[in-house]
C-alpha cells in the first residue's frame, strides 16, 4: 500500500543528502520498523511521507505512493487533504506535541473538523469518544474535557494515538512514540499498537533507535545508516542473520536482558 | 560561520556616527552663536545660511540644535552609564550569589519597573528639584532596575554552567569569576539592553525637559526647544520639525543598532 | 474563581503596603510644609494655627489612617498650594487622564494584535526590512513631537478640533472624545509598535513548537494553525505586555496632555511636584500605583482565563 521509490532529500544548508535514494514498501496491515541512529535519515523519511518537510528548505526527488496516489508531487492543497486523512502521525514527546491550551477532545477531533465536514458535531464527538476508548483511556467522557497537562505522559501519548487514528487512516507513522516514556508505559503502548493493528488492520511505520522495541512490535525491519538503507527483511531474519556490518554492530550492542535502552 | 554585520547594524551605526560627529563638532564650533539674537533675522525659513532657519529671536536653530543634541546625548550617556554600572553590579552580585538579598532586591525591582519610568523620574525630580545634574540622577536611578534584571538573569543562568564551576574548582575567587568569566558572556544580552536604555533615556529626558522640569535654560535641550517650538508652530514650523526629527533620528539610529545586534544573535542560535 | 479571589486579595495587600510606604516616604522628605507655606517671618502662633488647621499636629498613625479612609470618603486633606481639598482638585482631572489612557489602550490592542499577526506573514520576505525599519521609526518618534504635528494638521489646518480648547467632558462629551482621540493616537504609536514587534517574535517562536507540527500533520495549512492554535498560545505574553502598557500609558499621558492642553492629571502632577505640594503628590502616587497594580492583576486574570496551566498554583 505504501511504496517509496528512490527517495532523495537534501536540505539546502547541508552538503550531504539526508536521505540518499531509499526504496521501501509497506504491505497492508504490516508493521514496518525503521531503525538507525540519530541523523541516519529515518525521521526525515517519515516526515517526507507525512508531508511535514519545509519545502522551501529542501529538495525532494523520487516517488512516494500511498494506495497508488502520489504523495510527493501533487499540489500542496491536494496533498494536505490526503495527508491528514490517510496518514496519522504520532510524535516522540506527547506533552509538547499537544496544544497546551486546547481541550483533549477538541484536539483529537481536529482532524475530523478538517476532513469529515459531512458529519455533524454529535457524530464527530461520538467518533472522538470511540477513538479515546479504542486507545484504552479510562472514562473517555472525562478525558474529552481535560487539558493535556492534566493527563499523565502515558495518557497523553494514548490521546495522541487516538487523534492519529480517529479518522481511520490507512497508515500510521510512529516517530519514536515510546522514547519519552518510562519502561512500563512503553510496554503498554506497544501492546496497544499491536492490538490496534490486529483489530483494524492499519499499517504502521514504526521509527526507533531501540532495536528491542522494534523486535517486539514489527514484522519487518529496515535499517538506515547515513541516509541509506543498508538492510531490510523479516524481523527475525535480520536479527538472527544480519548481513550488513552496521546491522551486526547494532545488534551486538543491544544490552541483553537488562531492559536498558540502546543509544 | 558567524556574521559580524548586517544591514540594520550598518545603517544604525552610520546614522548614529553621523549625528555623533555633528554633535562633537558642534561642541567646539557652531555656525552661529546659539544664543546670539538678531531682530532682523526673525523667523527665517531654512536656507543655506541658516540650515534649520531661525526662531522668534533670530537665533540660528541649527546651532541651537547642535548644542541641544550635545546636552541630550551627554545626559543620556551619563544616565545609561549610571544605570548600567550600578544595575550590572547589583544584578551580577544578587544573580551570582542568590539567596535572601536576591529575593528582596528583585521584589523591589519588580515594584519599581512596574511603575511608569517617567513618573518615577518626575517624583525624584520633585524631591531634588530640576536641573541638568538632577535629571541625570533621577533617570539614572530609574534605569537601575531594568539593567539589574537583565544582568541578574544572565548571571543566574551562568551560576551552574560548567566552565564557571571548573574555574571555581581551580581556585578562582568569586570576584575574579564574575569579572573574567561571567561578564563577557553577559555582554550579548547587555548590549541590546544598553541601546534600549539609551533610547529610553533620550526620550525621557526630552519629555521631562518638554514639561519644563528637566533641563532648564540657559542649558539648551531638544525637549525644551520643542516646547518653545510648539508655541510658534504656525510662524516657524521648521523649528519643531527640525528639532523633533533630530530626536527621532537619534533614537531611530540607536534602535537600528539594537535591532541589528539582536538579528546577529538570532543567527547564532 | 478561587484564584481570582486570591489575586484580588493580593492586590489589596499590595495597595495597603504601597499607600503606607508612600505616606511614610512623604512624611520623611516633606520637612515642614507649614514653614514653607508661611515663609520665614511667620510667628510661632501662626505656625501652630495653620498646623492644626491642616491637621498636622496629630500622631503619625492617626494621620495615615485618616488619609487612607479618605480614599473612600473623598477627604484626602488640603492642597498646600491651592488651599483646596485634594479630592476636588484631582477627581475631574483623573477622569480625563484615565479616559485618555483607556482610549489609547483600546487603540493599541485593536491595531497591534492584527498587525502583529500580519507582520509575521512577512517574516523572511523581501520587504521584511521595510517593516522592521518602519517599526523602529514608530518607536523613535516621541509622542510630543507627533502631538505637535497632529494638533497642527488636524487642529489648525483641518479644524477637526481646536487645540488648547478642551470641551468639557460632561457638557460636550462627543467633542471631548474627538479631542482625546487625537491625543490618544500620539500616545499609542510607539507603544503599539513595541507590541507589534513583541507579538511578532512571540508568534515566530510559537510557530517552531512541536504542537504546530502536529496540527499540520492533521491537514491544517499554516494559516489555520496560526489562527486556531498559535494565536491563543501567543496571547499570554502579549496580555502581560499590554498590562505593562496600561501602566505606562498613564505616565505617557502626562506629556501628551501638555502638548494638547488637556486638563488632566499631567499638569497638576507637574505643578504639584515643582511646588512640593505633598498632599496632592502622595495621593496621586497612590492612585497611579493602584492603576499600575490593577493593570497587572487584570493581565494575570485574563491570562489565567486563557491558559489553564496558570490556574493551578497561585504563583504566576
Amino acid at each position: 500500500m505504501l511504496e517509496i521509490k528512490d527517495l532523495h532529500v537534501k536540505f539546502h544548508n547541508r552538503d550531504r543528502e539526508a536521505v540518499a535514494g531509499i526504496s521501501l514498501t509497506i504491505a497492508d496491515g504490516e508493521i514496518m520498523g525503521l531503525v538507525g541512529e540519530s541523523g541516519s535519515g529515518k525521521t526525515v523519511t517519515a516526515m517526507s511521507i507525512a508531508g511535514l518537510l519545509p519545502r522551501k528548505q529542501c529538495q525532494l526527488s523520487g516517488d512516494i505512493l500511498l494506495d497508488g496516489q502520489d504523495l510527493l508531487h501533487a499540489r500542496r492543497s491536494e496533498l494536505r487533504k490526503l495527508h491528514g486523512k490517510k496518514i496519522g502521525v504520532v510524535f516522540q514527546d506527547p506533552m509538547s506535541s499537544m496544544d497546551p491550551l486546547m481541550r483533549v477532545g477538541k484536539q483529537v477531533g481536529e482532524v475530523l473538523r478538517i476532513h469529515a465536514r459531512d458529519k455533524d458535531d454529535a457524530a464527530q464527538k461520538a467518533m472522538v469518544l470511540q477513538a479515546l476508548a479504542d486507545v484504552e483511556l479510562p472514562e473517555p467522557e472525562v478525558i474529552y474535557h481535560k487539558y493535556p497537562h492534566e493527563l499523565s505522559g502515558g495518557q497523553q501519548q494514548r490521546a495522541m494515538i487516538a487523534s492519529a487514528i480517529v479518522i481511520r487512516p490507512s497508515l500510521l507513522l510512529l516517530d519514536e512514540p515510546t522514547t519519552a516514556l518510562d519502561v512500563t508505559i512503553q510496554a503498554q503502548i506497544l501492546e496497544l499498537l499491536k492490538k490496534l493493528n490486529r483489530e483494524t488492520g492499519i499499517s504502521m511505520l514504526f521509527i526507533s533507535h531501540n532495536l528491542n522495541v522494534v523486535r517486539k512490535l514489527c514484522s519487518r525491519v529496515a535499517v538506515m545508516q547515513r541516509g541509506e538503507l543498508v538492510e531490510e527483511g523479516g524481523t527475525d531474519t535480520v536479527f538472527f542473520h544480519p548481513r550488513h556490518p552496521y546491522t551486526q554492530h547494532l545488534i551486538a550492542s543491544i544490552p541483553t536482558r537488562s531492559g536498558k535502552e540502546l543509544r | 560561520m558567524r556574521k559580524r554585520i548586517n544591514g540594520y547594524l550598518l545603517a544604525g551605526l552610520f546614522l548614529t556616527a553621523a549625528l555623533l560627529l555633528m554633535t562633537l563638532v558642534g561642541a567646539f564650533h557652531t555656525p552661529y552663536s546659539p544664543t546670539a539674537m538678531s531682530g532682523a533675522d526673525k523667523f527665517l525659513p531654512p536656507s543655506l545660511a541658516h540650515l534649520f532657519g531661525t526662531d522668534n529671536f533670530g537665533r540660528d536653530i541649527f546651532s541651537r540644535v547642535l548644542k541641544g543634541t550635545g546636552t541630550t546625548l551627554t545626559i543620556a550617556l551619563a544616565t545609561v552609564l549610571i544605570g548600567a554600572v550600578v544595575g550590572t553590579c547589583v544584578g551580577a552580585v544578587t544573580g551570582y550569589f542568590g539567596g535572601l538579598a536576591d529575593d528582596i532586591l528583585m521584589r523591589l525591582n519588580d515594584a519599581l519597573t512596574a511603575f511608569p519610568s517617567i513618573l518615577l523620574a518626575l517624583l525624584i525630580i520633585g524631591l531634588v528639584g530640576p536641573g541638568k545634574y538632577n535629571v541625570v540622577l533621577a533617570l539614572g536611578i530609574v534605569f537601575i532596575p531594568s539593567f539589574a534584571r537583565v544582568t541578574r538573569t544572565a548571571f543566574a543562568a551562568l551560576r551552574d554552567v560548567n566552565y564557571i564551576t571548573s574555574a571555581r574548582l581551580m581556585g578562582a575567587g568569586s570576584a575574579r569569576i564574575l569579572l573574567v568569566h561571567a561578564l563577557p558572556n553577559t555582554l550579548r544580552t547587555l548590549l541590546p539592553a544598553l541601546t534600549i536604555g539609551f533610547n529610553n533615556a533620550v526620550l525621557a529626558e526630552a519629555s521631562m525637559s518638554f514639561l519644563g522640569i528637566g533641563v532648564t535654560p540657559p542649558d539648551a535641550s531638544l525637549g525644551y526647544m520643542l516646547s518653545e517650538a510648539q508655541g510658534m508652530f504656525t510662524a516657524a514650523p521648521w523649528y519643531a520639525v527640525c528639532t523633533g526629527s533630530v530626536i527621532a533620528l537619534l533614537v531611530f539610529g540607536v534602535g537600528l543598532i539594537g535591532e541589528g545586534m539582536q538579528a546577529l544573535d538570532r543567527e547564532v542560535d | 474563581m478561587k484564584y481570582a479571589l486570591k489575586r484580588v486579595g493580593m492586590l489589596l495587600v499590595t495597595m495597603l503596603l504601597v499607600s503606607f510606604l508612600t505616606f511614610l516616604a512623604f512624611q520623611l522628605v516633606s520637612g515642614d510644609p507649614v514653614r514653607t507655606m508661611l515663609g520665614t517671618e511667620a510667628t510661632e502662633a501662626q505656625i501652630a494655627a495653620l498646623r492644626s488647621e491642616l491637621g498636622l499636629d496629630r500622631p503619625f498613625f492617626v494621620r495615615y489612617f485618616d488619609w487612607l479612609c479618605g480614599f473612600f470618603t473623598g477627604n484626602l486633606g488640603t492642597s498646600f498650594s491651592y488651599r483646596q481639598p485634594v479630592w476636588d482638585l484631582i477627581s475631574s482631572k483623573l477622569e480625563i487622564t484615565l479616559l485618555l489612557s483607556l482610549i489609547s489602550f483600546i487603540l493599541i490592542t485593536v491595531t497591534s494584535i492584527p498587525l502583529g499577526v500580519l507582520s509575521y506573514q512577512w517574516v523572511g520576505g523581501p520587504m521584511d526590512w521595510v517593516r522592521t525599519a518602519f517599526n523602529q521609526l514608530c518607536m523613535a518618534v516621541p509622542p510630543f513631537f507627533t502631538g505637535i504635528l497632529i494638533s497642527w494638521f488636524f487642529g489648525i489646518a483641518l479644524r477637526v478640533f481646536t487645540p488648547g480648547d478642551f470641551p468639557g467632558l460632561h457638557t460636550n462629551p462627543a467633542g471631548a472624545l474627538r479631542y482625546l482621540f487625537f491625543a490618544a493616537v500620539c500616545l499609542s504609536i510607539p507603544r503599539a509598535a513595541m507590541t507589534v514587534r513583541m507579538m511578532r517574535s512571540t508568534v515566530i517562536s510559537e510557530m517552531n513548537k512541536a504542537y504546530v507540527r502536529t496540527a499540520i500533520s492533521r491537514g491544517n495549512d499554516r494559516r489555520t494553525v496560526l489562527m486556531a492554535h498559535v494565536l491563543k498560545n501567543s496571547l499570554v505574553s502579549v496580555v502581560t505586555f499590554l498590562g505593562q502598557t496600561m501602566a505606562e500609558l498613564v505616565g505617557g499621558s502626562v506629556v501628551v496632555e501638555q502638548v494638547f492642553g488637556i486638563p488632566g492629571l499631567g499638569r497638576l502632577l507637574v505643578t504639584s511636584i515643582s511646588h512640593r505640594d505633598y498632599p496632592v503628590v502622595q495621593t496621586l502616587v497612590v492612585i497611579l500605583a493602584f492603576w499600575v497594580v490593577l493593570a497587572g492583576t487584570l493581565a494575570d486574570l485574563v491570562n489565567q482565563y486563557i491558559d489553564p496551566r496558570l490556574r493551578l498554583g497561585g504563583a504566576v
